[in-house]
């Protein structure tokens, strides 16, 4: 019998802010020495009262708008009972049954895993999107564990997806896209290495066509984007196993060894899943006026599919250069810059294939983002506009955009300095052409004889007489010229 | 209303982490029993077109800037821990 897989995810997101959810203390807490992003609020101790991070509210209903979601005027933080080390309150301020954001859909494309024009667009529904604190690190050393509180209290975003999932390539197409636009509002760095964004999959099989619900296990401890598709992949595949063997499935919680490439029982953590939720007593009701909420909307920036609607529709862009540029705001925003020097002067096509072809090329062999690349979108421009005015051939263009990448410095300089300027002018070159012919007596023969492919080694050789800066269209215009007169 | 069960008890009492004797266990039944009473009195009120709220104070949309404040020094904050290393709580092996 044929199984599909039912899949949802949670996937909690560490918002940027400078400080943490309920107390002014600092939010960043990768990489910093342990326990100094702490006071009396974060570390839990009687007495003290939480005052809730205003920026906190508007990322996250930035990004349940971003995702389609409906806006709670009337929100109640919860408390959400459990004992554990990296929790220090014996509770989590978290929000139950009135969460920020609710009922909203992701988009998401699912073709041959290239975003091309080929994918399928899917929704993925979103139940819930609402706001929480983070628990301190723990670090198991031999018979104790340490506990850094620094990430205790630092504002945690958790977006609930309906079990809307069917595969582990949406599965991960979903997050990536989970990740983009988290990136695009500029809320959180959604690096999943660094913990900023974690996953959490339900995953149950049923067969094809069925409407009931298998047993769901849940799969935890994915630590990339890799090991969300892997994991997806192994489980389905476990699962199918079992039910084929007619095996129950037992509803446990897996976590995911990417060494291993398998995913093993986890003892469970708490035996019960009995968290006593209640109000917050010591937060007040959080009342979110509609005029807040539409200026938040309203503030909200162009989003991917929209900017890859509008590169498409104004720049005539393929779909597939306007999903690889939009990609990652910053690269759109550079390509548009470009775009906007260039003017009516440059077809938005050709700066396009720069962009993702010499430029891309560059970063993906160096691991450069975009950000810390030294080439201006104006000198970019400068050089196309050089090939194109056929000041320079497209050699010599790649030789300056390779010290442009290395240096920062414009193109006209480099060109002066190196001396890469093209040889357009007839009169210089026709000599060059001359002496080629003489040198040549073999290929001429050749040519003459009817050989036409042989011109383009003879136009090598001008090239490598002038050391690449002849123009060779005029090379070859010479050549020809040249060969039918003396014939 | 009635009792609570010696079952509900004990779970409770895991929950809250707490190891109760078969005596306090039976204790914990009569008292706990009895707050569920005292707030079952509640209930006689008519609720009838009143609004549920989650807070008694006439307090809401208390919020604070994103901006950061001085924390602890790392010695006050770890001043009260039973045990520490290296910067850091230290308790008892937790496996995951
Ligand atoms: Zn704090």
């Amino acid at each position: 019998m044929p199984y599909e897989p039912v899949i949802g995810m949670e996937v909690h997101v560490e918002l940027n802010t400078a400080s943490k959810m309920f107390c002014g203390c600092s939010a960043e807490a990768f990489g910093t020495p342990p326990n100094t992003h702490v006071c009396p609020v974060c570390l839990g101790m009687p007495g003290t009262l939480p005052v809730i991070n205003e920026q906190a509210v508007r990322y996250t209903v930035m990004t349940g708008l971003a995702l389609n979601c409906t806006v709670q005027e009337h929100n109640v933080f919860a408390r959400k009972n459990y004992f554990y080390p990296d929790l220090p309150k014996g509770y989590q301020i978290s929000q139950y049954e009135l969460p920020l954001c609710q009922d909203g859909y992701l988009t998401i494309d699912v073709g041959d895993g290239h975003p091309t024009e080929a994918g399928q667009a899917r929704r993925v529904r979103i139940r819930r999107v609402h706001l929480e604190e983070d628990t301190g690190k723990l670090t198991h050393v031999d018979g104790y564990s340490l506990i850094d509180f620094n990430r205790a209290g630092v504002p945690l975003m958790e977006i609930v997806s309906e079990a809307d999932i069917r595969s582990a390539e949406e599965a991960y197409a979903y997050v990536t896209r989970l990740r983009q636009i988290v990136r695009y509002l500029g809320v959180s760095s959604g690096d999943m290495e660094k913990g900023a964004m974690r996953c959490e999959v339900n995953l149950s099989l049923r067969p094809v066509g069925s409407d009931e619900f298998g047993t769901k296990v849940e799969v935890k401890n994915l630590n990339s984007f890799r090991s969300v598709r892997n994991a997806i992949a192994y489980e389905i595949e476990r699962q199918t196993r079992l039910l084929e063997a007619g095996k129950p499935v037992t509803q446990v919680t897996m976590g995911w060894d990417e060494a291993a490439g398998v995913t093993r029982e986890q003892r469970s953590k708490e035996e019960a899943h009995d968290y006593r939720y209640f109000p917050e007593p010591d937060l007040p009701p959080l009342n979110l006026e509609p005029a807040w909420i539409e200026a938040v909307k309203g503030s909200l920036p162009e989003l991917p599919d929209a900017k890859r609607d509008r590169f498409m529709a104004n720049y005539g862009l393929s779909r597939y250069d306007a999903d690889v540029l939009v990609e990652d705001r910053a690269v759109a925003d550079y390509f548009e810059r470009a775009v906007r020097v260039a003017g009516d002067t440059i077809n938005p096509k050709l700066v396009a294939n720069w962009v993702t072809g010499e430029l891309f090329r560059r970063m993906n062999e160096t691991a450069t983002a975009i950000t810390s690349v030294k080439i201006k979108p104006e000198d970019l421009v400068a050089l196309i506009r050089m090939v194109k005015g056929g000041t320079i051939n497209q050699p010599a263009a790649k030789e300056t955009f390779g010290v442009m990448w290395e240096t920062g410095r414009p193109p006209q300089e480099i060109v002066e300095e190196r001396g890469l300027k093209q040889i357009s002018d007839a009169g210089e070159l026709a000599g060059v052409v001359a002496q080629v012919i003489a040198d040549n007596p073999d290929p001429v023969a050749q040519f003459k004889a009817g050989k036409e492919t042989i011109i383009r080694f003879l136009i090598g050789q001008v090239m490598k007489a002038t050391r690449g800066k002849a123009n060779p269209q005029l090379a070859e215009q010479l050549l020809r010229e040249q060969l039918q007169s003396n014939e | 209303m009635p009792k609570l069960t010696l079952e509900e008890v004990e779970h409770i009492a895991t929950l809250a982490r707490l190891g109760l004797s078969g005596d306090e266990k039976e204790t914990f039944r009569e008292q706990l029993s009895a707050i569920l009473d005292y707030a079952e009195v509640l209930n006689r009120l008519d609720t009838t077109g009143v609004p549920p709220t989650t807070s008694a104070l006439p307090l809401n949309n208390v919020m604070r800037p994103d901006q950061v404040t001085p924390s602890l020094p790392t010695e006050d904050a770890l001043a009260n821990a039973p045990d520490t290393d290296a910067d850091q709580f230290r308790v008892r092996a937790i496996l995951e």
